[in-house]
């Protein structure tokens, strides 16, 4: 059974597997925001380091 | 399973040509006639060239029209008004794509069309034709009035915000950019290719028709006050809407998400695109065309109450056909979605 936690940029609901580990990386479906995994107990989500991008401009 | 027959009266255009393509694989239809003085005779994939092999139809003349139990109404402007109280007796429903039954108001109408209307009392019969809006009507309702294209693209990026009382009611500016189908199929000296291509033409900067629209369907208490400008683009399809409202109280980012899931979460037709990486960060209607979506992005300026919320649609789909069959799935009681589901195209 997966956990269901809050997502730190968008608040959409993120499911966790049982098995997640922290420094574990994971995806919002809502906002893509690529997330980590910081603690376990309580899990607690932060948005991962991001290499900044010029997206072509 | 139960079909229902199905005509479109002024097909040969943009709009009836897309009608058309998605009322053939609509598995609850049976096309009846397709209507067009002016290719009347002809195969109507003379005119539609991508319905090649796929339909044996040809235009008929509006005079040899026969009963349907539902019309789609594909005519100009004007035109529209003029035939449908002949409509209303050949077809138990209808579905009027032209702007000729979109307001409520008669004053309105005749103040931002110029002419005055011959139904007058016929326009409280129509619902305003987004779904998303009006769907509780749709399901009883006998005449549906399809919404302009950039007002769809506006209304739907806006209505969250309006309806929830967030927004300075006399400042939010909107900019819509949108593709040359938007103009219909009949040339122009205007549309010639070579004056044509590549422009980024300001073709409406106040006065929109459209505006009466977007102003009906966001004013909750107050009337809305809407600063409209629209620019025609060098690409075929597409319609991108660059809203700018000032907040009326103080929002976070992760508040405006919660508020576009609330009202959207369940649209099927309706995503919320806002990415922090990757090509396609915000709403992009290339990858939009032929399908039904509208794609809806935002952000907060930092520095200001300024929201710019930025809103996509294919003009021929989710701004006029897509949109007419999704209320047709609606007041007929099919899945919404019937037919409407081709995701689009990548890369296109």
């Amino acid at each position: 059974m997966s956990k269901t936690i809050e997502c730190p940029i968008c608040g959409g609901d993120v499911s966790l597997a049982n098995d997640t580990i922290q420094g574990e990386l994971i995806e919002c479906q809502d906002c893509g925001t690529e997330l980590e995994v910081t603690n376990l107990n309580p899990i607690k989500l932060a948005e991962a380091p991001q290499e900044e991008e010029d997206w072509g401009e | 399973m139960s079909k229902l027959k199905v005509s479109i009266v002024g097909g040969s255009g943009y709009t009836g040509g897309e009608v058309l393509r998605l009322l053939l694989f609509h598995p609850n239809v049976e096309l009846g006639q397709v209507t067009s003085e002016r290719f009347a005779g002809k195969s109507v994939f003379k005119i539609h060239p991508n319905l090649r092999k796929i339909t044996s139809l040809k235009f008929s003349l509006l005079a040899e029209l026969g009963a349907s139990d539902v019309i789609f109404l594909c005519l100009p402007h004007g035109k529209s008004m003029a035939a449908m109280p002949e409509m209303m007796q050949k077809a138990g429903k209808i579905i009027d794509l032209s702007g000729d039954f979109r307001l409520n108001s008669l004053a309105e109408y005749e103040r931002w069309y110029g002419r005055p209307h011959t139904l007058p009392d016929r326009l409280a019969d129509f619902v305003y034709g987004i779904p998303e809006l009006h769907r509780a009507q749709m399901r009883s309702a006998k005449y549906v009035s399809s919404a302009g294209c950039n007002a769809t693209a506006t209304i739907l990026g806006l209505y969250p915000f309006f309806k929830n009382r967030l927004v300075d009611l006399h400042k939010t500016v909107v900019e819509v950019k949108g593709g040359s189908s938007e103009g219909g199929n009949s040339p122009s000296d205007a549309s010639h290719h070579p004056e044509r291509s590549d422009t980024v033409r300001s073709y409406k900067p106040t006065r929109h028709r459209h505006v009466a629209e977007v102003i009906q369907e966001l004013s909750f208490g107050q009337p809305a006050q809407i600063h409209f400008s629209a620019t025609a683009l060098g690409i075929v399809r597409g319609a991108l809407a660059t809203c700018h409202l000032f907040l009326n109280e103080s929002l976070e980012e992760k508040d405006i998400w919660k508020l576009l899931r609330a009202e959207y979460g369940a649209e099927p037709f309706i995503r919320i695109v806002k990415e922090k990486t990757g090509v396609y960060r915000y709403p992009e209607p290339k990858i939009l065309s032929g399908t039904n979506y509208c794609d809806i992005g935002f952000e907060k300026d930092p520095e200001s109450d300024r929201l710019v919320v930025i809103s996509a649609i294919d003009n021929l789909m989710k701004g006029a056909a897509g949109q007419a069959v999704q209320a047709f799935n609606i007041m007929n009681g099919f899945e919404e979605t019937t037919a409407l589901q081709f995701p689009g195209l990548h890369p296109v």
